[in-house]
């Protein structure tokens, strides 16, 4: 069984009598780890996974820095507890690029630079892969209302929605 | 977050078990206001009881021509549904007029029925309460209370619902079924959620060992002549400040048959059965609308921060039903309101 090559590829184990085994597929390997029912995805990620590309903004499910995909839909990770999520597959901006070359929405974001600070960048590019997979947005207003999730204290977005029509005339 | 037990629910009785077992426990679904209200320490908890797999996640047909929506299809699930877009369009519009793409692809039917209010005091737990803290008083009469109620508050509790959704469903006389100790019964939408009176920390008519198990829709849909029309501070991911859903039958330009709810402005999704029954047999032209309009809002109060509310109410139930006798629903992407 693969393993998230990080330096705690399984999580903290210490053995906390509180704390419930879980395995995750993340990024496409399958990993176990040790959480606290209170933990939620997004902690079990960065802490427990060192997978810190998604980002803890408000943790309050209002800023969308925390998106990634779970089982296929966008989510905001800051809101879900981690255990509800046993046996999921999660995929977050790490796992975007396959054999090194860069998903079409990051190299949009890199071609339209469609940030500035750079700290929502992630939760927006997990957001749109799931917009575009959703497949409901066709126009610009559409675009907009539907990544109305994430927000953007630079304000990119003209730039945002710019990356995200190409990668999305590319996906069609 | 307050540390709380975790365990799930292995079918609708053993939750129902496990609820009845613990009863500071709480159900959990998609969680995403219960987690927020964790957080906070507002709700605190000491055991979570995950129904997240319970097999309550489809969309049925029912033998009156209506539909049975499992309580825990999800709100996008259930707004881009075929069934849905085709014969309750109102119903996926305010759907998709709330939250965020995704927070509607977590967020839960029957957990979009139990949000709690966004009053920023039930919030902050360093103020008074009623809502949060039974009898340590309401800091939003005499503070902020610019999303606040203007229809049937009370001396303890000026919150509003905050869901969009609801709205909709109050419009179109849905049933919510629920499954307690004593087995299954059905409530009328309009029963479902409470005006604060004096036990505001009450939401709803839900017993606390009581499991929503499913929201039926009855066979009449409106899918003609509706709208949904939120409006609020931003173009989208924001709370109501008045929202109405308006819904219409009309024989040429005869009104047959109306339904006007309003979000933003009570502690639940507001009908006024005085209001509907002023349309019902007249012409659908702006005098009627105005007609019921004034009805509807003959006894709203405001106070420091929303007294605007009532005359963006009655232009908004005015629109509304103009919108509905039109067929021209309000889009909720391009947000030009016409």
């Amino acid at each position: 069984m693969a393993r998230i090559p990080a330096a705690r590829p399984t999580g903290r184990t210490i053995p906390a009598p509180d704390k419930i085994p879980i395995s995750l597929t993340v990024n496409g390997l399958d990993t176990k780890l040790m959480v606290a029912p209170w933990t939620t995805l997004l902690d079990a990620l960065r802490d427990h996974l060192d997978l810190t590309g998604t980002k803890k903004g408000c943790d309050q499910g209002q800023c969308g820095a925390c998106t990634v995909l779970v089982d296929g839909p966008r989510i905001n990770s800051c809101l879900t507890l981690a255990i509800m999520k046993d046996g999921a597959k999660v995929t977050t901006v790490e796992g975007l690029a396959t054999n090194g070359a860069l998903h079409p929405l990051q190299q949009a974001f890199i071609d339209h630079d469609a940030f500035q600070c750079g700290y929502c960048t992630p939760g927006q590019i997990c957001s749109a892969a799931g917009l575009i997979a959703e497949g409901k947005a066709k126009t610009a207003d559409e675009i907009r209302e539907l990544m109305s999730g994430n927000i953007c204290r630079c304000g990119a977005y003209p730039n945002i929605l710019a990356a995200i029509q190409q990668a999305m005339a590319r996906h069609d | 977050m307050i540390n709380f037990q975790y365990s799930r629910a292995d079918n609708i009785a053993d939750a129902v078990r496990q609820i009845a077992a613990d009863p500071a426990a709480k159900f959990i679904a998609g969680g995403t206001n219960l987690i927020d209200l964790m957080k906070e320490e507002v709700e605190r908890p000491s055991r979570l009881i995950d129904i997240s797999r319970l097999p309550l996640n489809t969309v049925a047909e029912t033998a009156g021509g209506g539909l049975r929506i499992g309580a825990l299809v999800p709100n996008s699930d259930l707004a881009y549904h075929p069934l849905i877009a085709q014969r309750y369009p109102l119903l996926g519009s305010a759907i998709l007029a709330g939250a965020s793409a995704q927070l509607r692809n977590m967020a839960s039917t029957g957990g979009n029925l139990l949000q709690r209010t966004r009053c920023y005091y039930f919030y902050d737990t360093a103020t008074p309460c009623n809502k949060r803290e039974p009898s340590s008083g309401c800091s939003a009469r005499n503070g902020l209370n610019r999303m606040h109620a203007i229809l049937g508050a009370s001396e303890s509790c000026i919150a509003t619902h905050p869901s969009d959704m609801c709205v909709a469903l109050a419009a179109l006389d849905a049933k919510v079924h629920v499954a307690g100790p004593a087995g299954e019964r059905t409530i009328a939408f309009s029963e479902f959620h409470r005006l604060p009176g004096k036990t505001p920390e009450r939401d709803t008519n839900l017993r606390p060992d009581e499991l929503i198990t499913a929201v039926e829709l009855p066979a009449r849909g409106f899918a003609a002549n509706y709208t949904y029309l939120k409006i609020r501070d931003r173009l989208s991911y924001a709370f109501a400040l008045v929202s109405i859903a308006a819904a219409l039958e009309l024989d040429s330009d005869t009104i047959k048959e109306a339904r006007l709810a309003l979000g933003g402005v009570a502690h639940k999704p507001w009908r006024d059965p005085e209001a509907e029954a002023a349309l019902r047999g007249r012409p659908a032209n702006p005098a009627a609308f105005a007609l019921a309009a004034d009805l509807l809002l003959r006894d709203a109060k405001g106070y420091a921060h929303n007294a605007f509310k009532i005359d963006l109410a009655r232009r908004g139930i005015i629109r509304a039903l103009t919108q509905a006798a039109n067929a021209t629903p309000q889009s909720q992407s391009s947000k030009k309101i016409r």
